[in-house]
């Protein structure tokens, strides 16, 4: 039938399985884990012939590490700790919503992706077609009537930029690009 | 010719001799030094709750004050014990409370503490003193609550990787402004808030706090505040440490870190901005140990110019993300280090920054005085570990993890026998061995025949057959705890010696090829062995035929029979039912026993279970006269 050509039927298969994993290298996974003589995974012995460079060994390392219960061997306790704390990074300053003033709806951008305010800065202002002023710490933004804002933790309204960039990450909830007279409060001279 | 000691003299003589296993040898040298020695016992541990009661415990030792219990077996850590297979410290408390036993210290590992037996403990002990519980779960803050509000001369509460359900976070206040005993307080594991003005107030009353460890919810600026309330503090964890440098809280902080200068022990880190670690470095020359397992935000060059600071440093745990090369600069900073323990900070993932065999073998180079790893690595390889066990042979603790389970050494391809068999050979004080990545059983080959004062073996994907595991059994005499996962280990293995586990505290084996027929066998032969069947496929026991392989069992010896707590739930428990009615053949000579107790180096236990086995009235026979005429006996710490 040629329609069923245009179906992904693969992705909405229902199988037993952790996403991302084929039944082919799950069944392999699970023979040569369960076999208790030859240990060796087939993969590693072809891989490693070739010359021992660490790299290489990394990216053929057999899929199968995360899935065997209860190793590697660290007390559950460590392992969610790690976990919440991988989580937190990921999602504690990641996604962001950004309002600018007068937009018709908001925008949202992954705080993660920025190395720092310059990177930051430059992302809003192709998003949102608008350029900020000069940055110094005794006036705030000078030049542009647009001042990048952000709520904080607290809930406090802050300007962008007075804190070291990853203490930012840490506390940003969203960004608002204040436009106008509103804006003037801040310290931002037109 | 020995001449008659009162018991006063003889006590005080024991006052001196503190270990267990001291303890343990001193009472079974002769009848009256038994009596004394267990009437004058204070401290007591138990290395498994099920091998003895609390009403034999206090039958032999009145005057217990101090008890250290363990749980559930060691790869429970790791998930591989359902969750309610046992472990409770309720019936111990209740006991201990009904017979008024002066408890003032309760040591427990791996067990399961509910808010009640907190309470019930907090309200039967009036010198209750010192709680400390490591990887237990079970109870909530309202436990402790009580904890702090009934213990009046509290100076130690000690709480380390325990899951907690801390809901409310009002235990803090719950301490009387009477409480001023407080010697050591550790919350770093709560996950919730917790009263900062309580604390303030608490460490301000406490003038003999050694040791205060906080969780992640205390801020910086209460932290300086703690500091300049508590200088005298040898051991500190910091919770949350997010400072911008520049600031006024910054100097203020390193301030109160400078009035510190007692501390020698650092930790915590839990929340950490690592631009501000440069407040920490007028500490560092006096630290001893430094754990920064937890403080996955510290790595790079941060790391190192941190760890450059530590000259006199003996303990360290870190992550991985140290790198080899942090851990050149380990070795030639930590001069004085002995125990190192390198966790991985992305336990599934490639990890570009994690250790190789590199590190390993510069801080053997680096760190003459190493007698402790724990060391999770992406590979390793066997002219490394040759060159470790040349560098280092003081080893007491070697526990390797390579990631991947099955690596081989990735230079040579082949198995990891050699390098293993190198610290065996070269370490000959080892106790505690686990292994990993590809092996044969060439390397059990040699952990028996080197291995002489190995106590503990972990042991996971390895060997080649029964070989491996009698080459352990038959070799190692002092063994202890023998733990197996996913091994070809089947019931020739088991069956060989089941007189061998009499010795032992108890083995685990898990998805080897053991069968029910094979656990039975053990346990109809065996009174003195409780041998226990987890099965994970949802078959009740009952329905496995004697040839089908059990997923998991554990098997410890015990002086009380098997335990009546076990989940009986039909999925998953059977114990296997010992015939208990089957007496003694025949009864062994007195040589039979003399040489039966040598060979089985039945004294030196830590746990006193051994001395108090049926065996010692045996043993009491032999000694015609009350007194020991050898007095003569090689003791360290006299």
């Amino acid at each position: 039938m040629a329609f069923e050509k245009d179906f992904n039927l693969d992705a909405t298969e229902l199988r037993l399985g952790l996403p991302g994993t084929s039944e082919e290298s799950e069944k392999q996974a699970s023979t040569t884990l369960r076999i208790s003589n030859k240990r060796a995974m087939p993969d590693m012995n072809e891989d490693s012939s070739v010359a021992a460079d660490k790299k290489c060994d990394q990216e053929t390392a057999p899929p199968t590490k995360a899935q065997v219960v209860g190793w590697p061997p660290i007390r559950s306790y460590r392992k969610n700790s790690l976990q919440t704390k991988k989580t937190e990074a990921e999602t504690c300053g990641m996604y962001v919503k950004v309002s600018m003033d007068g937009a018709p709806y908001l925008r949202k951008i992954d705080l993660k992706m920025y190395k720092g305010y310059p990177e930051l800065l430059k992302a809003l202002e192709d998003m949102f077609k608008f350029k900020v002023g000069k940055y110094s710490e005794r006036e705030g933004y000078n030049g542009s009537e647009f001042v990048p804002t952000y709520e904080d933790k607290d809930g406090d309204l802050m300007l962008v930029g007075d804190v070291p960039w990853e203490m930012f990450t840490n506390s940003c909830k969203r960004l608002r690009i204040m436009k106008g007279s509103e804006a003037r409060g801040l310290g931002c001279v037109v | 010719m020995m001449n008659y000691f009162p018991d006063e003299v003889l006590e005080h003589v024991f006052d001196f001799i503190t270990c267990h296993k001291d303890r343990n040898s001193v009472s079974l040298v002769c009848k009256s030094w038994h009596r004394i020695e267990r009437y004058s016992r204070r401290r007591v541990f138990i290395g498994n709750c099920y091998s003895i009661s609390p009403e034999r415990l206090i039958a032999r030792f009145p005057g217990v004050k101090s008890l250290t219990l363990k749980g559930k077996p060691h790869f429970a850590d790791f998930n591989l014990v359902p969750y309610d297979w046992g472990g409770f410290v309720y019936p111990w408390i209740k006991v201990l409370a009904e017979t008024g036993i002066g408890l003032e210290e309760l040591r427990l590992k791996r067990m399961v503490v509910s808010d009640e037996s907190l309470e019930l403990l907090s309200k039967s002990f009036v010198n209750f003193q010192s709680l400390v519980l490591v990887s237990c779960d079970g109870f909530s803050a309202d436990g402790l609550a009580a904890i702090a509000a009934n213990c009046r001369f509290l100076r130690e509460l000690d709480l380390q990787e325990n899951e907690v359900d801390d809901h409310r976070g009002h235990w803090l206040s719950c301490f009387p402004e009477s409480c001023t005993s407080l010697v050591s307080l550790n919350f770093a594991c709560l996950k919730g808030e917790v009263n900062l003005g309580a604390l303030e107030r608490l460490v301000s009353r406490s003038p003999n706090l050694k040791s205060l460890r906080l969780n992640r919810s205390v801020p910086l600026d209460t932290l300086q505040k703690l500091l300049m309330r508590a200088p005298q503090l040898v051991d500190l964890g910091i919770g949350s440490y997010v400072h911008d440098p520049l600031s006024e809280a910054s100097n203020k902080l390193k301030h109160a870190i400078q009035r510190c200068k007692s501390i020698m022990s650092l930790s915590g880190f839990l929340e950490v901005a690592p631009r501000c670690m440069s407040a920490i470095y007028p500490i560092c020359g006096n630290l001893t140990t430094l754990n920064l397992s937890y403080a996955p935000g510290i790595h790079g060059n941060k790391l190192t110019k941190l760890i450059q600071h530590c000259r006199k440093l003996q303990r360290l745990w870190i992550l991985d993300c140290i790198g080899d090369k942090g851990l050149g600069v380990v070795a030639s900073t930590c001069k004085e280090l002995q125990e190192l323990r390198v966790f991985p900070s992305d336990p599934f993932g490639a990890g570009n920054d994690a250790v190789t065999e590199e590190g390993l073998v510069l801080v053997s180079a680096g760190c003459p005085k190493l007698n402790s790893l724990l060391y999770f690595c992406q590979q390793m390889t066997n002219a490394a570990l040759i060159t470790v066990a040349k560098n280092c042979p003081n080893f007491i603790r070697f526990r390797l993890c390579i990631l991947d389970p099955v690596r081989p050494d990735p230079v040579t391809n082949q198995p990891l026998d050699e390098g293993f068999g190198a610290i065996v050979q070269s370490c000959k004080q080892l106790k505690r061995l686990s292994l990993s990545g590809l092996l044969t059983d060439q390397v059990f080959l040699y952990i028996g025949m080197y291995a002489e004062q190995l106590e503990m073996l972990s042991i996971a994907f390895a060997a080649d057959s029964d070989k491996g595991m009698l080459y352990v059994l038959n070799g190692c005499k002092k063994l202890r705890k023998l733990e197996i996962r996913d091994c070809p280990f089947g019931n020739a293995a088991l069956l060989e010696d089941v007189g061998k586990y009499e010795t032992m505290r108890s083995l685990w084996m898990s998805s080897c090829e053991v069968t029910l027929g094979g656990c039975k066998t053990v346990a109809e032969n065996m009174p003195s062995l409780n041998v226990e069947i987890i099965n994970e496929s949802g078959q009740t026991v009952f329905n496995l035929d004697e040839g089908q392989k059990v997923d998991k069992m554990y098997l410890y010896r015990t002086l009380v029979g098997h335990r009546k707590d076990a989940p009986e739930s039909n999925q998953t428990y059977l114990k296997c039912r010992g015939d208990l009615t089957r007496s003694d053949h025949h009864e062994p000579s007195l040589n039979d026993m003399i040489k039966d107790m040598k060979l089985k180096n039945i004294s030196g236990d830590d746990d006193f279970i051994i001395s108090e086995s049926n065996n010692f009235k045996l043993q009491s026979q032999l000694f015609e006269k009350e007194e020991a005429e050898i007095m003569i006996l090689k003791w360290k710490r006299l």
